[in-house]
């Protein structure tokens, strides 16, 4: 139990049933084809290059067989003269292909990062309630690193490689076709032991980057949690946790290392056997007189050059694996389809006849929802909503904790869809919208305040438009009493957010408050706007909000009494529905629920 | 006296204060560049310190390294003894040097086989324990590292530390040492095979040498740059890559997606940048090296075939040259390779030496004292501030000194309004600081005495933050006390009312807090905190702001925890609501860091003070 405590469970896993590396990798293509020029000519090269390595024991051979044996110094010095133009040649070849990649490789994993960022953003916010955020930046890091990896490498050398062994066979085979086939004898045994250990390489590969995606969720959330851990003096807890986490990431990498060095035993054995065979066999030709020396000398270099293009196979092909899995755990998140704004049935309304009376403001029409992910028996959060906030209305929302209240405001700037019934903004129904649209009419202030790693200024104007002004900004800022942002080190243009000063709760909560209303939006959706904030400070908000609201339509979740107050009427959120809508003073003396929610009062209860 | 910036290195920084925005410098410093200053030579002393308790393992990796380059590099020896004296013996009929070419070739190959696969386990072993060492390393210390450490050092950073730092540690450990032994040993076994084949032609290829290492000198300083550039670009994205994974709804709520993608672009940017620079420097290097080794090998295979030519030297030494000169010359990329890795791993270990250099703030003692027995069998303790005073090196006194009693068995209400001071007059007597003088005592220990399971067992702290762990709701609960049974943690929930909606969640205390339906209000999660806080069972329980998502049944149910379960216990409580007050012995009201009201709740409500026109202007609230 107490080690257990804190430990991760999987948060995602996939199952690695039989899926072709091949086809996985080939999904990289949209990303690799702007490139696709560069990174051709750069596998012709390496080709090029691998082969100017492969003459040059053919110019050893004529060395050998002519001019050495003639005793000629001039054809000597040619054959030297052959071997450093090829030499060179190799040289700058080789640089030539690092020299096309490097930018446009880099730019590659870069677009990919970007991309899973860009998606990211855009998945319903329902997916980032499902996902550890450390299993995502594991994606956007160590997988892409490895893709980036991959294509600098394993991709351009099994091609380069594998051109490299089939002309130095041809070559080897052409020189003398038994001591060829004496060398290629090892092939299909190292071949089978790949292909064997291709799948179960890819297993434990896809256990150890989740093992590490894992790892990576403790550590964030040790970090996020940090006051508790300390607060409950629990750090050696979470620490035996991690370590055992990190434990068994060791294992998996050691039956990794396991399976590589199999085939690395493999790889190292057979073909030296094989060139042992060639030896032998070739000693005792050349001793019969059927074999020149010469031959035999440049047969066994070209065998020994093909020694790093097969040696190379196991690790490129363990890289590729590598990659494969890493493809895979960048398209799960690829996958998922993004929020998209439904352009077709719906888009009608949006041009409906003007609001009338009926129809105008905020109104919840037989909503339900559930959560996407919910086990189907589950109920939904909620089953039956309907009501109606007129334009200028500000109604507040009170229900017991957990009874759907930021569920609700969630479905208004559309982060959750509803399951049923529909929202409409002034007769129009929100899915009629874009999103982008929508979220600019309704300005939304969370219950918990995130501010971004930028200056408290531009955090509030987030909230606004494009034109909104410095004065806008002091106008949002004195109506959440934040005119403390003006005795900051650098005034509103302080660093704010994970990268900047930290601010206290009241503080951010103030905040967030004036990003919501800086924009005089149309809609205002308050989440316990001002749970963090002392009794005076909260008076001289309130005070201030009223103004604002006053020709605003607003939804306020409210859990006490003073916040209630700064609503016109007040809807009772009970049991997945609206149970009942009043103003204050109604619902006190008539629902006994509401009076206990508000007073706290068991009797009024029963 | 250990202020909370004693971890601060330099003296000339301006770091921001903790806690909260009042006073304070503003960054411009090593926490904001990412560049927390370690002390010289510590990234070799971190790896010196994480490979001596590996030295048998490393001795028998590097031995088994060292047996199989030599089986490998016995090869080229047998081709030139089959071709000088196993072809002409077997012309006269004599099979034993021919003989004894095939079996020892075959010796070679199996040993060369079987040491390769011993060696890359006993390499992954070794690398796989330093990296789980240095792993635990990074994450022990910063969990002991204090609060105002962490509020400095961002998450991103800390995450950035343990991941890609660490793992390009690895790759430096799994591939580039072995790239280093095999280039170092194949180096000298070469050199020596070719002097001892031919002293002239040995010469040639150990003077090559010469440029290369001038190559490799170059190439580490510059690339040394470009990788320390690349490790501070990648830690910027994901610092920003994370805040905005966690901030997602705020972030969808006011359309940043637009923003954050130029933003995020920027420092994408800027990391391909670098990326490519360290790609384009290793390009140089390579080219650099195989022009060195290339020109060698024409040279050395000119002067041989001359020599052979005129007889001075026999055929199959020179062909025995020519197959080591192609080996010699063929681990320089892998040379290069190393140094990229081990650049790139550098790097990051300067930046895990930076951070393991921090010393906390709030150091755990070397030698604990035990806290007395509790006195007249009540389980709270007595607290003392005496003569504390508390301010941030930079300047800002937050809390000038006072001296404070809170006698065993208190609640105390502590109100004032934002930036007084209160969260540190809280913190100071959960030790999440230490004060800049005087003592916090707890029955007449000093804090900084206690060990951290005796301090927790005598002081708690909520916090607002009510951040749940992955992993179950009773496990949330758990670890308030880890060795507590289910009935316990249920007991602790029921008695603040968070057994109902726990009951109601698709598996119960056994939901998954990240998975399928284990969604839980903000309001929820508070109630979990104090079910944790109840079940810890301290002395002392401090609560910061710890009911401001509860409504009011919820904020009853604490009171009514705290009066009953909690009875007996000495309690501060801030809080903005005064509901809170109700249940309160006495009230501190504090403004500007120092205590200016104390008292009864009745006698400062009755009075003119500053408390009773709070009250009022709550109680007006509440109309």
């Amino acid at each position: 139990m107490p080690v257990r405590t804190l430990a991760v469970m999987p948060t995602t896993r996939a199952t690695t049933e039989d899926r072709s590396a091949v086809r996985t990798l080939l999904r990289l293509w949209p990303y690799v084809r702007p490139v696709r020029a560069r990174m051709c000519t750069a596998a012709l090269v390496a080709i090029v290059a691998s082969c100017t390595g492969l003459v040059i024991p053919l110019v050893l051979k004529w060395m050998v067989d002519g001019p050495v044996a003639d005793r000629d110094p001039s054809g000597v010095w040619l054959g030297a003269l052959y071997l450093l133009a090829l030499g060179v040649a190799e040289a700058v070849l080789f640089g030539i292909r690092r020299w096309l990649v490097a930018r446009p490789l880099s730019q590659v994993e870069a677009e990919m990062r970007a991309a899973l960022y860009r998606r990211l953003q855009r998945l319903p916010v329902a997916f980032h309630d499902r996902w550890a955020s450390g299993q995502l930046l594991s994606r956007a890091t160590t997988d892409l690193m490895l893709l980036r990896q991959f294509l600098a490498f394993p991709l351009t050398f099994l091609l380069v490689n594998g051109v490299t062994i089939v002309i130095g066979v041809a070559i080897m085979l052409v020189q003398d076709w038994v001591l060829g086939l004496v060398i290629l004898a090892p092939a299909i045994p190292v071949m089978w032991t790949c292909a064997v250990f291709e799948r179960r390489y890819a297993q434990v590969t896809r256990r150890a980057q989740d093992q590490v995606g894992d790892l990576t969720t403790v550590v964030e959330e040790s970090v996020l949690g940090i006051r508790i851990v300390k607060g409950f003096g629990r750090h050696r807890s979470q620490v035996r946790a991690f370590h055992e986490l990190a434990a068994v990431l060791r294992g998996t990498e050691l039956r990794k290392a396991r399976l590589l060095a199999v085939i690395w035993g493999v790889i190292v054995a057979l073909p030296e056997l094989a060139i042992g065979a060639a030896l032998v066999l070739g000693s005792v030709r050349v001793a019969d007189g059927g074999l020149s020396a010469g031959t035999l000398v440049a047969f066994l270099s070209t065998a020994l050059a093909l020694r790093w293009p097969v040696d190379s196979i196991g690790f490129l092909l363990a890289m590729s694996q590598e990659a494969a899995t890493a493809t895979e755990r960048y398209f799960e998140v690829m996958d998922e389809a993004p929020e998209t704004d439904t352009d077709g049935a719906a888009a009608g309304a949006a041009d409906g006849p003007p609001p009338t009376a009926a129809r105008a403001g905020l109104r919840f029409e037989g909503v339900r929802f559930r959560y996407p992910d919910a086990p189907p028996d589950a109920p939904p959060v909620l089953a039956h909503i309907d009501l109606h906030i007129h334009p200028g209305e500000s109604m507040a929302l009170v229900g017991a904790t957990g009874s759907g209240k930021t569920t609700l405001t969630a479905l208004v700037p559309r982060l959750h869809e509803v399951t049923a019934g529909r929202i409409t903004l002034d007769g129009v129904d929100i899915t009629a919208v874009p999103r982008e649209e929508l979220r600019a009419k309704v300005a939304v202030a969370f219950e918990e305040p995130t501010l971004f790693s930028a200056g408290v200024g531009e955090n509030v104007l987030m909230g606004a438009g494009d034109g909104a002004t410095a004065a806008d900004l002091d106008r949002a800022l004195a109506v959440a009493q934040a005119d403390f942002v003006h005795t900051l080190p650098q005034g509103t243009g302080t660093r704010v957010g994970e990268q900047g000063l930290s601010l206290s709760g009241g503080q951010r909560q103030r905040l967030a408050l004036a990003r919501a209303v800086v924009g005089r939006p149309r809609f205002l959706v308050l989440d316990d706007p001002l749970s963090a904030l002392d009794v005076h400070t909260e008076a001289a908000v309130e005070a201030a909000l009223r103004q604002v609201l006053a020709d605003t339509t607003a939804l306020i979740v409210a859990h006490r009494p003073s916040t209630v107050l700064l609503a016109d009427r007040v809807a009772l959120l009970s049991g997945g529905r609206i149970a009942a809508v009043g103003t204050h003073q109604e619902l006190l003396r008539t629902n006994p629920e509401y009076a206990y929610l508000m007073s706290g009062d068991e009797e009024d209860h029963r | 006296m250990t202020a909370p910036t004693a971890s601060t290195p330099t003296a000339d920084d301006e770091h921001r204060a903790p806690g909260t925005a009042d006073g304070g410098g503003d960054g411009g410093d090593a926490f904001d560049r990412d560049l927390l200053p370690a002390p010289p030579g510590a990234t070799a002393a971190l790896l010196r310190s994480l490979l001596s308790p590996l030295k048998a393992g490393t001795a028998v990796t590097t031995l088994l390294l060292l047996l199989q380059q030599a089986a490998v590099q016995v090869g080229p020896l047998l081709v030139a003894y089959a071709i000088d004296t196993a072809v002409p013996a077997f012309r006269d009929h004599r099979h034993g040097p021919l003989i004894a070419v095939a079996v020892g070739y075959l010796l070679c190959a199996l040993l060369s086989g079987v040491l390769q696969f011993a060696f890359i386990e006993s390499s992954a072993r070794v690398s796989q324990d330093v990296l789980l060492d240095l792993r635990g390393r990074i994450f022990r210390h910063a969990q002991a590292l204090s609060i105002d450490f962490h509020e400095r050092y961002t998450s991103g950073r800390l995450i950035s530390r343990s991941t890609t730092d660490v793992e390009s540690l690895r790759e430096l450990l799994e591939e580039g040492l072995q790239e280093l032994v095999t280039v170092v040993l194949s180096f000298v076994y070469i050199s020596a095979l070719l002097l001892w084949l031919d002293l002239g032609l040995g010469a040639v290829a150990v003077a090559s040498f010469a440029p290369l290492y001038l190559l490799v000198r170059v190439y580490r300083r510059r690339a040394g740059r470009v990788y320390r550039a690349r490790s501070t670009a990648i830690a910027a994205v994901i610092v920003k890559f994370v805040e905005t994974m966690n901030g997602i709804r705020p972030v969808r709520a006011f359309r940043r997606e637009a923003a954050n993608d130029a933003e995020f672009a920027v420092l994408n940017r800027r990391h391909a940048h670098t990326n490519g620079d360290a790609l384009l420097e290793m390009a140089r290097y390579v080219v650099g090296s195989r022009l060195v080794a290339n020109t060698a090998v024409a040279g050395i295979v000119l002067w041989g075939a001359y020599r052979v030519a005129s007889g001075s030297l026999e055929l199959g030494v020179l062909a025995a040259a020519v197959l080591y000169l192609r080996r010699l010359y063929d681990p320089i990329d892998r040379l290069g390779m190393f140094l990229n890795s081990y650049q790139s791993a550098a790097a990051s270990l300067e930046k895990i030496a930076g951070l393991l250099a921090q010393t906390p703030s709030v150091p755990e003692p070397a030698a604990s004292r035990e806290l007395p027995p509790a006195r007249g069998g009540l389980p709270g303790r007595e607290v003392v501030f005496d003569g504390v005073r508390f301010g941030y090196r930079t300047g800002g006194e937050v809390l000038p000194p006072f001296d404070l009693t809170l006698p065993a068995g208190q609640t105390v209400a502590v109100v004032g309004s934002t930036g007084a001071g209160k969260s540190t007059l809280a913190k100071l007597l959960a030790r999440f600081y230490d004060p800049s003088e005087g003592r916090v005592l707890l029955d007449g220990v000093d804090l900084r005495e206690l060990s951290v399971a005796e301090l927790r067992r005598g002081v708690v702290m909520v916090t607002q933050e009510a951040f749940l762990f992955s992993g179950t709701v009773a496990d949330n609960i758990a670890i308030g006390r880890p060795d507590a049974g289910r009935a316990e943690i249920e007991q602790a929930a029921k008695a603040i009312g968070a057994h109902e909606f726990i009951s109601a969640l698709p598996d119960g205390y056994d939901t998954d807090v990240r998975k399928r339906g284990g969604r839980i209000s903000a309001g929820q999660r508070q109630l979990v905190s104090f079910a944790r806080a109840l079940l810890a069972d301290p002395a002392v329980l401090v609560l910061d702001e710890a009911t401001s998502a509860l409504d009011v049944p919820g904020e009853r149910a604490v009171q009514r925890a705290m009066s009953t379960v909690l009875r007996g216990r000495t309690a501060v409580v801030i809080a903005h609501r005064l509901s809170t007050v109700e249940i309160a012995d006495r009230v501190l009201v504090m403004e500007r860091g120092r205590i200016v009201e104390d008292g009864r709740p009745g006698e400062l409500i009755g009075g003119s003070g500053r408390f009773a026109n709070l009250h009022r202007a709550w109680r007006d609230s509440l109309a």
